[in-house]
């Protein structure tokens, strides 16, 4: 048990403990504030954090529709269910090219946009939120809907006794006791958006500034300026741990709903 | 192979790569030439078996499986595999010890950073040259006429990252232009760039011809004048890495001998 266990635990490990050790700590202030790294940086904060509110704002009403889905046929309630997760086991690229397929200019619901409107989606700082909305939607409305289930219902069902709506019963009562459910997905889904790199690149392209994200200038940066992608490596691992150990054991519980 | 002629081919590829390095840009040579001494003859009977790993750049993904088919029913028991994508990332993958028995680089200075390791087995040899072209959907939506066009912001076009060879090409046809491009998109490979515009998300991109070509009805090229003074080559070598030195060697010896046609059918340029 012991061997396996600790040759699991070096895979794990190995790869950070390696970046860290090899990353250019002397230099690694002027990387970061470089003409590389520091535009990436600043627009993967800002995308991450601009797909996060898309996530809650369209996944907690998703997750409150699934928690209160006992009385649906079965099937119907696996399907939701399902298609809520593929994101999750989806490899990214082919998120990228389904995205592509829905929104590009001669996509499904991009041609009528652009013939209509003249509005095209890839290429831009929007293409790159809906691609980390897409990765981190799942994490959240899971996160929430386990949470939402392990709400007293006793309580809905008091508030609605004393004249309150269902709205401000949800609201007030019910998204309340959900919180930590709903900070464990949120801060899921921005670790995920924040790493968010296949269906970017595939979908919304790569120009400093605009798209090209931390990811995407890691993966490019590498065959040139490797001091620069590892520079971005270790940001990123660091956000991960942060992440991890703010929410300490939340995530999980949250996701076992 | 033997221990001594193991450390022969090692000592080689060093004085080789000392070579390049000294003469670094015109390190490649067109040396073999048919039936020169180095061609292995595929009808001995004792050829070359087993299986190698070719690395090559995306723009030679058409080409390259076809000589790979002819190279392997002329050497039964072989079998080619590939690994396509920009140059500069995979000259990155092997310059990290990536397991890969022959390197196609899409320019010389790309193949310079694997030479420069001396990761090679012996000289790059250039197989074909090829040049820029716009390349526009069939119906060409954004009226794309010529290289001044990426300079307009109102439209879309996208180009490869310059860190890759037709990234870096694309940066001197600009500059021979005198166009100051304003790309909506830095791709990693020349793929990337097709795709936008064959999906109809970019009005244009700048490609290689061979590209257009490959891409059939689903693109429309534009030739580009400056593109003629903004040539890229194609260097092949076996890699030093090779655990099947000899296949990697037959396999270069053959697309160096036997790819001009199928080359030339693509669109590529002669060597010179």
């Amino acid at each position: 048990m012991i061997a396996p266990a600790v040759v699991a635990g070096v895979l794990l490990a190995g790869p950070l403990v390696a970046l860290l050790v090899r990353a250019p700590w002397d230099r690694l202030g002027e990387l970061l504030a470089g003409p590389v790294v520091l535009p990436a940086l600043g627009l993967s904060f800002g995308t991450a954090s601009a797909s996060t509110v898309v996530c809650v704002v369209l996944g907690v009403p998703l997750a409150a529709v699934l928690a209160g889905s006992d009385g649906w046929p079965r099937l119907l309630t696996r399907v939701a269910r399902a298609v809520v997760a593929t994101p999750l086991v989806l490899p990214p690229v082919v998120g990228g090219i389904a995205l592509l397929m829905l929104l590009s200019r001669t996509g499904l619901l991009g041609q009528p946009l652009f013939t209509a409107f003249g509005v095209t989606i890839p290429f831009t700082t929007a293409a790159v939120v809906i691609a980390q909305a897409f990765a981190g939607l799942p994490f959240l409305v899971l996160s929430v809907e386990g949470a939402l289930r392990g709400v007293d219902p006793r309580f809905a069902v008091a508030a609605a006794t004393l004249g309150a709506s269902p709205w401000a019963t949800f609201m007030h009562v019910t998204l309340p006791l959900a919180a930590p459910g709903l900070a464990a997905g949120a801060v899921l889904s921005f670790a995920r958006a924040l790493g968010e790199f296949g269906a970017t690149i595939t979908f919304a392209g790569s120009l400093p500034g605009v798209t090209e994200t931390m990811p995407v200038a890691a993966y490019i940066a590498l065959t040139s300026d490797p001091g620069a992608a590892i520079a971005i490596a270790v940001v990123l691992v660091v956000v991960a741990l942060v992440v991890l150990l703010a929410l300490r054991e939340r995530w999980l519980t949250g996701l076992r709903a | 192979m033997s221990r001594a002629a193991a450390r022969r081919s090692l000592e080689c590829a060093a004085v080789l790569g000392l070579l390049a390095v000294a003469v670094t840009g015109c390190a490649e040579q067109r040396s073999a030439t048919p039936g020169s001494p180095a061609s292995s003859s595929p009808s001995t009977g004792r050829g070359p078996a087993g299986t190698i790993t070719v690395d090559a750049a995306a723009s030679l993904n058409t080409v390259l499986p076809k000589l790979a088919r002819g190279f392997e029913s002329a050497h039964p028991g072989t079998t080619v595999r590939f690994s396509f994508g920009g140059s500069s990332a995979l000259a990155a993958q092997i310059v990290a010890g990536a397991p890969v028995d022959v390197f196609a680089a899409a320019s010389t200075a790309t193949m310079a950073t694997v030479t420069d390791a001396r990761l090679t087995s012996a000289a790059p040899v250039t197989i074909a040259r090829n040049r820029l072209e716009i390349a526009v959907p069939p119906a060409n939506p954004g009226r794309i006429t010529g290289l001044a066009d990426f300079a307009d912001a109102a439209r879309t076009v996208v180009v490869c990252d310059p860190q890759v060879p037709c990234g870096s090409a694309a940066r001197r046809v600009f500059e021979l232009a005198e166009v100051a491009a304003k790309p909506d998109s830095y791709e990693p490979d020349v793929t990337g760039v097709l795709t936008k515009v064959e999906t109809g998300d970019a009005d244009a991109g700048l490609v290689y011809r061979t590209d257009v070509l490959a891409a059939g009805s689903k693109v429309k090229g534009i030739p580009v004048p400056q593109a003629a003074d903004a040539v890229t080559a194609y260097p092949i070598a076996p890699l030093s890495a090779s655990r099947n030195a000899a296949l990697a060697r037959a396999f270069t010896d053959y697309v160096v001998q036997r790819g001009a046609a199928d080359l030339a059918a693509a669109g590529f340029l002669p060597p010179r």
